[in-house]
Parts: C-alpha cells; structure tokens; sequence
C-alpha cells in the first residue's frame, strides 16, 4: 500500500518536474530565438523548407477531401432546411476556425514533427550532439532553434493552404457537382465571415505550430539517446501533440467565442 | 551550391503560396464589408422595435448601401431603440426628412436600414435625428395577426 502511495508521489513530483523543465526548455529556445531569426536566417529557411514546403502535398489533398467532406455534409443536411446556399458559409467557418488550423497541426505532427523529433534524436544517439558542444557550439541555438523557428513560421501557412484549398474542395462538389448556385456560395460566404475569423485561425495555428515544434524539438533533444528511445521520442510527439492541440483548441475557442 | 539553390526556391513557392492563400481567405471569404468611407457623419434614428438589427449592418439608399449602424441602445425614458449610424460624407445631400426603415434582405437574409428620399431643402448633417422611422417587421407578430384576423372571419 505504502509503495503505491509512494509510486504516486513519485510520479506526480517527476510529472511536474518534467513540465516546469519544459517551459524552461521554452524560454530556452526563445532566448536565443531572436539571434538565430537576425543572424542565422539561412538555418531558419532551410527548416521552412524541411517542415514546410516538403508538408504542402500531405496538406493539400488532405484539405481538398476536407472540403470536399464538408460540402458533401452540409449540403445533405442544410438540403432539409432548403438553405443549400448556406452550405459555402458552413464551410468556411469550419475550415478557417477550426478544420484548418487542427487538422493542419495534427497532419503537421505526423509529417514533420515526427522528422524533427526523430533527427534530433538520431544525434544525440550517435553523439553528434556532444560532439557540436566539444567543438564549443552550443547545440540549442544551432540545432533546436532554427528547426523550432521554421515550423512556427510554417504552420500558419500551412493551415490558410489548408483552408484555401479546402474552399476549392467544397467549391467543387457543392457548385459543380451538386449544383448550389456559385454566386450564392461565395456571397453569403463573404457576407457572413468576418475578418475576425481568419484572425482567430491566423492565431490558432500560431499556437498550434509553437506547441507541435516546441513538443517535437523537446522530445528529440531529451530522448534517451538509443534506436528504442528515439523510436519513443517520436510516437510520443504525435500523442502529446495530438493532445495539446486539441485542448488548446477548446481554450482558445471558449475564450475568443 | 544547387542543393542550397533549390531548398532556397522551394522555401519561397512555398511561403508565396501560404501568403497568397491568406490573401485569397482575407479578400475571397470576407469582403462583404463594402463600405469603406474616409469621411462620415453620423445620424441617430429611434425605432420601437429594431427586430434582429445588428451592429455594423449596412445602411442603404435605393439598394445602395451608403452607411453603417455603429451603436445601438435603449433609451431608458422614451423606452424606444436608439440606432446611431454613420453615412459618408460625399452624400451630404440626403433630405433631412427622409425615412428609415428596418428591412431584411432575402426572406431569412441579415437586417439592415434602408433610407426613402424625403422631399425636404435640408440635408441630413452630422448630428441629425431622422424624423420618420419604421420598425422591424417581426414575422412572430405578423403571423399573430394573420392569426387573429382569420380567427375574427370565421365568427
């Protein structure tokens, strides 16, 4: 009985070690981050690159079938109100507020977190790491930062590619397959959204690519340096991602609602 | 150097694409804020009853919408709805007498103000109160009406 106890106690004290050293390991990262965005903005470009542009595939088909879903949906079930014009503002909403911004960090977990996590994992395992800090580099501003820096910038771009593109999608199957009159689907689409929408999306996924890189350049630096433990590092990036975004979602929501 | 040059290429289709999708959601999915003045004035108008009138809901003359609603209260004392709303100041010849009503756009479209020309001299300036106003057509009170008009027939 004691030694339940005990396990809990332990348990408990090293979960909130292990989340006060992570917000340290925050301020970490966005100490050196200014430095890193003036001086080495090559570092940061390549990482835009790595996380970004090479993700533009996965998301944009994922956000063409999004669309293509959510026209789908909305027509079939706006038909019985005979509002199938309203199906565009449906869409809209979903995407811009929400699909686009989770859906995006969810997908981006998968592509590129998972590749930041794994890489940094990988050497610190083959001790490239500790070789950068023999050579009198530290390997934060080096290493961590510009992969962190590259997936904060690309998110957001991502999530409005998401949400263009996921447009196009319930463009097509709501006008040209279901025939919902084009002029009404865009109309009362611009009617309705507002430029606060897009800013709460804009901001959304702002958070969401700080918390999904923040998390992938955690787990990978602090992965126990062999084959298994980088293998951890990277399932563990994707659930806690997973997690953290979806309850920073229902946060951000309930307080911009 | 071509590997450098590629990544390089790439990062910036990729980041013109991501501004060009925040350009096409700003413009192509909003926009329906057409009224951009640099110079308004603004007129007070009281209803009984403003329906679902909202906050920056367009203001119009002959279909055209030339304002915006920017405050909305209730008067305490008079106990009617007071609806502020600002005109740009290019139409500084709308008759002082013209009337304002709350009309809906579409059968379940938003609501928004529309302004029937009067014949007055004086045009409506900053600060004006417009004289003749038409409330909201509630359709829960329209329907009670029919209601107790067809009940009335049958008597």
């Amino acid at each position: 009985m004691t030694g339940i106890l005990r396990d809990i106690y332990y348990n408990s004290v090293e979960f909130v070690r292990t989340f006060g050293a992570f917000q340290l390991f925050f301020l970490r990262i966005l100490r050196h981050s200014p430095a890193i965005l003036l001086g080495r903005f090559g570092l940061v470009v390549k990482q835009v690159f790595e996380s970004g542009a090479l993700s533009l595939v996965i998301i944009m088909i994922s956000g063409l079938f999004v669309g293509g879903v959510l026209g789908l949906q909305g027509y079939s079930n706006l038909a019985r109100f005979n509002a199938e014009d309203a199906v565009g503002v449906f869409a809209a909403f979903g995407l811009v507020k929400e699909l686009g911004p989770v859906i995006t960090a969810l997908l981006f977990a998968g592509r590129a977190g998972t590749a930041l996590a794994s890489e940094i994992g990988l050497m610190k395992a083959t001790d490239q790491l500790s070789a950068m800090e023999m050579m009198a580099v530290n390997p934060v501003p080096r290493v961590l930062v510009p992969r962190f820096l590259g997936g904060v910038i690309a998110m957001p771009l991502l999530a409005a590619i998401f949400s263009m593109v996921g447009l196009l999608g319930t463009h097509l199957v709501a006008v040209e397959l279901l025939g919902v009159d084009v002029g009404a689907f865009w109309q009362q689409m611009q009617i309705t959204v507002d430029i606060k929408d897009i800013n709460e999306g804009i901001f959304k996924s702002l958070v969401f690519g700080v918390a999904a890189s923040l998390i992938a350049v955690w787990e990978g630096y602090n992965s126990i340096p062999t084959a298994e433990g980088v293998g951890r590092a990277t399932t563990r990036t994707v659930v806690i991602t997973a997690i953290a975004v979806l309850v920073f979602d229902f946060m951000i929501t309930a307080v911009m609602l | 150097m071509q590997q450098t040059r590629s990544v390089e290429v790439g990062t910036g289709l990729f980041v013109l694409l991501g501004m060009g999708a925040l350009f096409f959601l700003t413009t192509q999915t909003t926009g329906g804020d057409d009224f951009t003045a640099e110079e308004t004035f603004t007129v007070e108008a009281r209803f009984e009853n403003i329906g679902s009138l909202r906050n920056r809901a367009p203001v119009a003359m002959s279909g055209v919408t030339i304002g915006r609603v920017t405050n909305i209260r209730f008067d305490p004392v008079t106990l009617e709805a007071v609806v502020n709303f600002v005109i740009d100041s290019q139409f500084d010849q709308i008759p002082d007498d013209s009337d304002a009503s709350i009309l809906t756009s579409g059968i379940l479209g938003s609501q928004y103000i529309g302004l029937q020309a009067g014949g007055s001299d004086t045009y409506f300036e900053d600060g004006s109160e417009v004289l003749f106003t038409q409330s909201a057509i509630v359709l829960e009170n329209l329907i009670g009406k029919f209601l107790v008009n067809a009940g009335s027939k049958d008597d």
